[in-house]
């Protein structure tokens, strides 16, 4: 709603992490989204995680859809690179240019409509080929801009603001991605940054398809009793299964958890994830395990949250397509075209003596 | 944390940080927002209700605002709050027809003001539209007091001493001008219903070192010499000039002798740079015009060739701190040096004195010469005679004077009516919304990032020149906008209910300065440390809600709000709404609340 900047004026304390950066600096341009919107939060979780993972923005590239959540990478990282793709296609056109430059850190960010309706062909298929990204879904289970119409998340049996109940079963993105293959795996709501943030921090510094679906309330369509995405409900029904902890290897650990209450996972990076337990017999690293529990929790009305599944020994498109290390843009006419002699080679490798 | 009791006016009074700190409570931020939009009569007339001389104090008040002031926290400087007064005075229109006139049938109560500088005429004014007789003696000829006598013309022309006492004279308060009262035993003859003394702290401090007195005839107490050069009596000084002293009276001193003849002046202080009294802004004036100070140097003696001067001996020393901290001036042992010169001011403190108040008549003295005072109500020992301004508690200012003069006033008020001193009135305060729709505030809500805009001033080889020539020219209309607009609207209050707060974290997420926390409640010393940004100034107040509904509370850190209102721009339910808080000082005729 506030239609001019922030003011530039900062506390003379302000952080700054070791690159010199605020948080700040690690914001985008003000929110035009309604106030009070879920997906504002998502951003800040997204401010926050990248300031404190130390990145530097122009090694981000944000690409989105259309819709909401899709308008959000304006209001972050505004010195990334952005690419806002046609409805339905953020994973094509990531998965594209994560092709060409490897070295980029890819962050997909889309709705419940441009993932779980137009877009959940693409979605499947980034997922299950392994694309090294964090897809993050701003799920509020409703169209937003165009008047508040169930979204196809939106579980069956919740209330639109009209008062019609919705009689279509739900997509649930989180099931499909275990099922597709992604190596992390989490669920998350926008109004619990303590969660969300190291949730967001973990999925960037993982190797794969990392895919968090945050549950993000519309303020202005879907914040009402009878809605299963509103603040109220979601916080009712929310069930952690575990609460995450992102240690770098720069970091020192002083914290310290009685026996059993703690489970770590080393990424490929060094980078360590910390779970604390809060269901004692959830096991991240079991993909059926846990779609199992997923399943079972839901028919009891909970709305499971937490690190669901990973996999850190998981590989990437990359890696099975056995592409070259270097960005496409940086290999030079000497490498591309190595010249008649080397064609001449190959094609005599290629034929039968 | 219990939860902040807003109701009680204290606590929004605090937030605006100008306000409190001045010793009147101003309304700073409502009237720079009315001269930011050229109403400056308006502006002056909040001013002259509160302060009582807005365009002296624009040019000379001691501005306690200014460091207290929050964009001086969060920005390189504070605003000019001192110079948007001025303004006010010098871009109103006649404000004649606004002032307040005196009843026609007076109360039949007769008031006594001995001097007539700000305590006396403040005290004359509040008084004298109630309906009191008021009469003010004073030895000289026209009212002003110190404010005429010792502040250099350059700095505070008369004809703005003229327009602001006058308009209180005009009152149909009675002046006896050329009358020195020589007793008060006398004065409480005569059947004054209440006296007030605002006799100031006329004495200044000799300095008591070998020499003074034989070259007597070089050496000057400052604040004489500056009354004689006020009224035209001293028209000259020698080219070479020391002056002793590092407060506000040694920078006049200083460049007044430079506006007189003095070539070759010079400020010799005993203590370092930073610790000297005078206010930063004076220091930089004095520089500005060339003068050196010089720093660490106690005076040892006045050299001299049988009574004609030759310099001041100095001995250099550094500080050194005990571990309570206090200082003491050690020398170094290097030689002592002297400094040649021809003529010396002295001006090293000033001290209370009443040798009109006989000892035998029940107004009582401490040990240091001041009268024994309630703090509160500045009522003496003898119950119909009471104090205000340097007299009454040591020299200070005049805001502090002018804050003590409203006091005074409604003692004398009460007194007069035979009511209780210790119920004081309460201040007027009011809160109101100033949301005019979806993102639109009365109030300008964009924080400027302006820098602090300089006083425009005359060239200094035509002001060194002409002692009464005044060396600022205030700022014009432009630049008082600007400097306007960087006034933070601190009396603009975020005002939180949690009873309609859905804990989105809007307003934490939109929030500059990261001042507002949802967090889990605790004692105030683990809350500071655990909020988004640690509340580290503990002068400042955590804003604390009622419990919400997760159990967590909001806390708002108020010392680096920039009362920007994206916090209740950003607010799905107006759990957040900027509400303006003003609060007008009681004056004297202000009901006394009924309990």
């Amino acid at each position: 709603m506030t239609y001019f900047a922030k003011p530039r004026l900062l506390r003379p304390d302000t952080p700054r992490n070791s690159l010199g950066y605020t948080r700040r600096d690690y914001e985008g341009a003000i929110s035009t989204l309604c106030a009070g919107c879920g997906h504002d939060s998502i951003s800040a979780a997204v401010v926050q995680a990248c300031f404190d993972l130390e990145i530097e923005p122009h090694r981000v590239a944000k690409l989105s859809g259309i819709g909401c959540s899709s308008k959000t990478p304006d209001y972050f990282l505004g010195n990334s690179h952005g690419f806002n793709t046609t409805h339905g296609r953020m994973p094509s056109v990531l998965t594209g240019a994560a092709l060409a430059n490897r070295d980029l850190l890819y962050l997909g960010v889309s709705g419940d409509g441009d993932s779980a309706s137009i877009g959940i062909g693409q979605f499947a298929h980034a997922m299950r080929r392994g694309v090294n990204m964090t897809y993050i879904v701003e799920n509020n289970g409703v169209y937003g801009l165009t008047k508040g119409q169930f979204s196809a998340t939106a579980d069956k049996g919740s209330k639109s603001k009209r008062g019609v109940v919705n009689n279509d079963t739900p997509i649930d993105l989180v099931a499909l991605a275990l099922q597709l293959g992604a190596s992390y795996v989490a669920r998350s709501f926008s109004g619990d940054k303590e969660q969300l943030i190291p949730l967001i921090k973990g999925a960037m510094r993982h190797r794969g398809p990392a895919f968090i679906d945050v549950i993000s309330p519309c303020v202005t369509f879907n914040n009402h009793a009878g809605s299963t995405k509103s603040y109220d409900y979601v916080r009712e029904h929310n069930e952690a299964v575990n609460r995450l902890d992102v240690i770098l290897p720069r970091d020192k650990i002083n914290a310290s958890y009685p026996p059993g209450s703690l489970r770590r996972v080393v990424q490929h990076d060094g980078s360590i994830l910390n779970l604390r337990k809060l269901d004692q017999d959830y096991d991240p690293s079991d993909r059926i395990g846990a779609m199992n529990h997923l399943q079972e929790r839901q028919a009891l009305g909970e709305i499971v949250t937490g690190l669901l599944f990973v996999d850190s020994s998981a590989e990437e498109l990359h890696r099975h397509l056995n592409t070259v290390e270097k960005p496409l843009n940086q290999l030079g006419d000497a490498y591309l075209c190595p010249g008649s002699k080397a064609l001449e080679a190959l094609n005599a490798s290629l034929r039968r003596s | 944390m219990i939860p902040t009791d807003i109701g009680e006016h204290e606590y929004f009074h605090k937030v605006v940080d100008c306000q409190w700190a001045c010793p009147a409570h101003t309304p700073v931020p409502e009237y720079i927002r009315l001269i930011a939009a050229g109403r400056y009569s308006d502006a002056y007339m909040i001013n002259w209700q509160s302060n009582v001389f807005p365009g002296i104090l624009g040019r000379v008040c001691d501005r306690p605002c200014e460091p207290a002031c929050r964009r001086g926290r969060l920005d390189k400087e504070p605003v000019a709050i001192c110079r948007l007064k001025r303004v006010a005075a010098d871009l109103k229109d006649d404000i004649q027809d606004r002032l307040p006139v005196a009843p026609l049938k007076r109360n039949g109560r007769r008031i006594a003001c001995v001097g007539a500088g700000p305590a006396s005429l403040t005290v004359a004014r509040d008084l004298a539209v109630l309906g009191y007789q008021i009469t003010v003696f004073d030895n000289g000829v026209s009212p002003g007091g110190m404010m005429r006598s010792q502040i250099p013309k350059f700095r505070l022309p008369d004809s703005v001493i003229d327009e602001e006492c006058g308009y209180i004279v005009n009152l149909g308060v009675e002046t006896r001008y050329n009358q020195w009262v020589d007793s008060l035993a006398q004065l409480l003859t005569e059947g004054w219903d209440a006296i007030f003394v605002g006799t100031g702290a006329p004495r200044g401090r000799d300095a008591d070192v070998p020499g003074r007195n034989e070259a007597a005839a070089h050496i000057h107490i400052g604040i004489d010499w500056l009354a004689n050069v006020a009224f035209g009596h001293t028209t000259r000084i020698s080219p070479r000039v020391i002056v002793l002293g590092g407060g506000n009276t040694a920078m006049d001193c200083c460049r007044s002798a430079l506006r007189m003849g003095g070539e070759d002046v010079k400020v010799v202080v005993r203590s370092g740079f930073e610790e000297m009294k005078a206010s930063p802004w004076e220091k930089e004036d004095a520089m500005h015009e060339g003068i050196p100070i010089i720093n660490m140097r106690v005076p040892k003696e006045f050299v001299h060739h049988s009574g004609k001067l030759v310099g001041v001996l100095f001995e250099i020393v550094r500080a050194e701190y005990d571990e309570k901290g206090r200082r003491s001036l050690v020398p170094t042992g290097e030689p002592d040096i002297l400094m040649e010169c021809d003529e010396v001011l002295v001006a090293i403190g000033q001290e209370n004195a009443f040798p009109w108040i006989e000892k035998d008549i029940g107004l009582e003295f401490d040990k240091w010469g001041l009268p024994v005072l309630n703090n509160m109500t500045l009522q003496s020992t003898l119950p119909k005679v009471f104090f205000g301004g340097d007299s009454a508690l040591g020299p200070k200012n005049i805001i502090t004077a002018v804050a003590q003069g409203h006091q005074a006033a409604i003692s004398i008020d009460l007194f007069c009516s035979g009511k209780s001193l210790l119920e004081r009135p309460p201040p007027m305060t009011n809160l109101v919304s100033q949301k005019m729709g979806i993102h639109e505030w009365s109030y300008d809500n964009q924080v400027s990032e302006e820098e602090r805009k300089k006083v425009p001033v005359k060239s200094l080889e035509k002001t060194l020149k002409d002692i009464k020539l005044e060396l600022e020219m205030g700022f014009d209309p432009y630049m008082a906008c600007s400097e306007a607009e960087r006034c933070l609207n601190c009396d603009i209050e975020t005002v939180f209910t949690a009873k309609t707060c859905i804990e989105c974290d809007s307003c934490v997420d939109i929030c500059p300065t990261e001042c507002i926390t949802f967090t889990h409640n605790g004692e105030e010393d683990d809350l500071r440390g655990r909020l988004k940004a640690p509340a580290k100034d503990l002068e400042q107040a955590l804003y604390v809600s009622d419990t919400l509904k997760t159990g967590r509370v909001m806390v708002k850190d108020e010392n680096i709000c920039l009362h920007c209102g994206m916090c209740a721009e950003r607010c799905p339910t107006g759990a957040w709404d900027m509400q303006k808080f003003l609060l007008l000082a009681a004056v004297a005729g202000t009901e006394v609340r009924r309990t």
